[in-house]
């Protein structure tokens, strides 16, 4: 692999540790009674709102629907998820310190991997929270209606307007993910011009 | 107006009507209201702006405080001070009750005169508002974090107490003086012996600790009538110049006998030499009795508790504290101008109005410039403290403020105008007219170092023919000119609430950025607090039933008690576990002979209810809280005494454990 590549994997496993204090994902919900809004910190260990009694306020009004009570403490993902980011952090220095190619490959397919994985399990997780509705107690039962927050974008949901982007540590893994895929695609081609270079 | 009855007041204006034409022709096109569509784009806000200035007009009679924005002159709030509110149940509940206690008994109304926000280094700092109550002489605390009644203090020896509750520069001081003088101590003695038995009394209240407000020391002072008040600053910094009336010492139609001397007095109270002579030792503690009251930050619980002493200082004891500055006939106001070196007087009957300089009155006290002295204190020459007077401006001059760049703005009750003059050249350069009979009036921040000179609100006692009529009684009025010209130009004529008196404004930015939007759960220390929806439950103690309740939206928990007995008293201690803003919820109880609550995110506040006969009766909220709002009720089954009907509630916890966060 070459020096640049290393650089870039370097780069990427530094991006990928700000996740720990960076939030990944925001969710914003806006509606007529609530034009300074409320939302959703979504981090590798947690959900939060964004101002302290966000979540409050969103559980209280999720009650109308039926919705679950969102408790992280409740969310296994979240306990288990620094661990892998973690994991993912250590391969990351591994790969830069063996300065090897096929390390590289194999680590660019497991990062898009773990990553595509994790935006599958938010997806399925807002699907879960925005279907399972406990309509016996429900207050307000709109037949067909389902609450899922967007992953991307935004959606009506009754009076709110809901949107949902990747906030700073999800974009700076965004950002890990394509220089770790710079890395590889740099280091293909270099291994055609320069077949001398170091190969597993 | 404190000093003439209305119908008198109209009496004189009339009198004086013929003189008020020379000065009435004068000018008057100044605030012609040909531009009025441009006036009125400057006070309109539009849907969804906001103010550019909180002002806090005293609410007189009312015994509360109206809250305006400017310019729009539109009412925010009212919150009530010497007064009971049963919009939110401030001076009914458990919880506010105590506010209310005076070694009177229990007093729900006051008239409240007079506002002061709270000052750092000379400039309004948005964190108090301080207000005064005139009939059972009692000063006041408002949080303006949340605009409410924070702490009241009763003032022993005194009986009415108008000249308060004026600020120090930091806010050390508030102060309190009595506008009746009065037997000190009270006793049973002849009215007519008077010059004998009757004293003044002035008071410095220590103010910048929230919660701690007290009575630092009172000057026993003759036995005068004491007006207003003004903190000096700059070079007059340390000292409070009280005007005072009646120095004739009449006690009975004081119109006529308390207006016989040509000049009445100024007091100019040194404060920092008080504070010297008390560490001194020169000051005995008097036995009295008064109670301070005050609510607790964390359980919002009010207090009342009884003092039994107050430190009192005699002016002849402490040389050098208190000097009197003649000033012409009856003086109403005290002003200080922004640099603190000009003390202007208003008085009522005077044809000039006084202009002291500090600067010379200081040196005067040095010179011993003195022309005699009154029960041991010295009063000064008049024609050394004076700077000069302001000639021909018009009829009763009252109040005056500053705009901080160069001009005086002086009400004139009879004339009705206000007339604006060179603090300098002491020349009337413009004058409009008031509709009717301006009393104070108000410049923001006209009483600091930096006033905020866009505007200046005249607060008008009388009304007559600018409204839609309302049977025999009629709104009093505010009315905005715009200072910003060479000319005062009318804005805004707006009705207020109560008689205002004197007013504070303040840029809305000072007071934004502090607000508290909810009480936080966690931090609630009231003693009946459910902190959740598994804190609640209902206990029986005697003939007494508690009830701790929960609110949120849309349910209270319990929602159905029983049990209750005739012949019990039950309280439902009621907590709203929301914690967002602009959330409250109502509570009422049908048959109860007292107020609703109304109970703030995170508050817990207590109804009284003592039912008086058999059945179910409901329990609701009155506050349009949610869509389920209609939903949001409850039943209390009350049984016959002696009936053995299990005390219950139906306290469930939802499987949302909402309220445990």
């Amino acid at each position: 692999m070459t020096a640049r590549s290393r650089w870039f994997v370097l780069v990427a496993v530094a991006l990928l540790a700000t996740a720990y204090v960076l939030p990944l994902w925001r969710v914003d919900l806006v509606a007529p009674q609530y034009p300074e809004g409320l939302g959703m910190l979504i981090r590798i260990n947690g959900v939060g709102g964004v101002k302290p009694n966000d979540l409050n306020s969103i559980n209280g009004l999720n009650h109308y629907i039926g919705m679950k009570v969102i408790e992280p403490d409740a969310i296994p993902e979240l306990k288990w998820m620094p661990w892998i980011l973690g994991g993912l952090i250590a391969a990351g220095l591994a790969v830069a310190a063996l300065r090897r190619r096929v390390p590289l490959y194999l680590y660019t397919v497991v990062l898009l991997g773990v990553l595509g994985l994790g935006l599958w399990d938010y997806r399925r997780w807002g699907y879960d929270y925005g279907h399972d509705l406990d309509t016996e107690h429900a207050i307000i039962k709109i037949p067909g209606m389902t609450y899922s927050p967007p992953v991307i974008g935004r959606k009506k949901l009754l009076n709110f307007t809901a949107t949902s982007w990747p906030s700073y540590g999800g974009v700076a893994m965004a950002i890990a993910a394509g220089l770790v895929v710079a890395a590889s695609v740099a280091t293909l081609r270099s291994g055609r011009r320069d077949p001398g270079l170091k190969s597993a | 107006m404190s000093l003439l009855s209305r119908s008198r007041l109209l009496l004189g204006a009339g009198a004086l009507t013929v003189l008020g034409l020379g000065y009435a022709c004068a000018g008057r096109g100044s605030s012609s209201l040909a531009g009025t569509a441009d006036a009125a784009q400057r006070v309109y806000v539009a849907p969804g702006e906001k103010d550019e200035l909180y002002a806090f007009l005293s609410g007189g009679f009312g015994g509360q405080v109206g809250v305006y924005g400017l310019p729009s002159g539109r009412l925010l709030r009212t919150i009530p001070v010497f007064s009971q509110a049963p919009e939110n149940g401030w001076g009914y509940t458990d919880e506010t009750k105590p506010m209310l206690e005076t070694s009177y008994g229990f007093i729900p109304w006051d008239d409240l005169h007079h506002t002061a926000l709270s000052q750092t280094d000379g400039d309004d700092d948005g964190r108090w508002l301080f207000v005064n109550g005139n009939n059972t002489p009692r000063v006041a605390r408002i949080d303006l974090r949340h605009f409410e009644t924070t702490e009241i203090l009763e003032i022993p020896n005194a009986a009415g107490n108008h000249a308060s509750p004026f600020v120090t520069p930091n806010t050390e001081y508030i102060v309190s003086s009595t506008r009746f003088s009065i037997p000190v101590p009270n006793q049973d003695v002849p009215i007519s012996e008077y010059k004998k038995y009757f004293k003044g009394q002035i008071s410095f209240i220590t103010a910048d600790q929230p919660g701690k407000m007290d009575i630092a020391f009172q000057l026993i002072m003759p036995g005068f009538n004491y007006d207003l008040a003004r903190a000096g600053k700059g070079p007059s910094d340390g000292w409070m110049f009280f005007t005072s009336y009646n120095s004739e010492q009449a006690n009975t139609l004081l119109e006529v006998n308390a207006s016989q001397n040509d000049k009445d007095y100024i007091a100019a109270v040194n404060y920092r030499a008080v504070e010297a002579c008390v560490k001194a030792g020169k000051g005995r503690r008097a036995a009295v009795d008064y109670r301070h009251n005050y609510m607790d930050e964390f359980s919002r619980v009010s207090r009342s508790e009884r003092r039994t002493s107050v430190l009192q200082v005699q002016p002849t004891e402490c040389p050098g504290s208190v000097f009197f500055l003649p000033t012409p006939k009856s003086p109403h106001g005290a002003d200080v101008d922004p640099t603190g070196e000009f003390v202007v007087a208003g008085g009522k009957l005077a044809t000039v109005i006084p202009v002291h300089s500090t600067v010379k009155m200081l040196q005067a006290i040095k010179d011993k410039a003195f022309e005699g002295d009154l029960e041991g204190i010295p009063v000064l020459k008049y024609e050394a403290t004076l700077a000069g007077e302001v000639k021909e401006p018009g009829l009763g001059p009252l109040h005056t403020e500053f705009d901080g760049k160069g001009f005086a703005y002086t009400s004139m009750f009879i004339s009705s105008e206000v007339v604006k003059w060179n603090v300098k050249t002491l020349e009337v350069v413009d004058r409009a007219p008031t509709f009717y009979s301006v009393g104070h009036l108000m410049i923001p921040g006209g009483a600091t170092r930096h006033p905020y000179g866009r505007y200046v609100l005249a607060l008008n006692k009388i009304t007559k023919d600018r409204y839609l009529p309302t049977g025999p009684e009629l709104t009093q009025s505010a009315q905005l000119y715009d200072i910003t010209g060479d000319k005062m130009q009318l804005l805004l004529d707006f009705p207020t609430q109560g008689e205002p008196h004197y007013a504070n404004a303040i840029d809305a930015k000072k007071i934004t950025d502090r607000q508290v939007k909810f009480y936080s759960i966690a931090e609630n220390r009231h003693p009946m607090v459910a902190r959740s929806e598994r804190e609640t439950g209902v206990t029986r103690s005697g003939k007494v039933v508690h009830i701790r309740m929960t609110a949120i939206r849309s349910h209270f928990s319990p929602d159905n008690i029983e049990g209750v007995q005739l012949g019990d008293t039950v309280l439902f201690h009621v907590t709203n576990l929301e914690q967002d803003w602009d959330v409250p919820h109502g509570f009422a109880v049908i048959g109860a002979n007292t107020s609703e609550l109304l109970i703030m995110p995170g508050e817990t506040r207590t109804l009284r209810w003592v039912p008086g006969r058999i059945g179910v009766f409901p329990i609701y909220c009155t506050d349009f809280c949610s869509a389920l709002h209609q939903e949001m009720q409850g039943y209390v089954r009350v049984s016959p005494a002696g009936s053995t009907v299990a005390l219950k509630g139906n306290t469930r916890v939802p499987a949302a454990a909402r309220g445990s966060n």
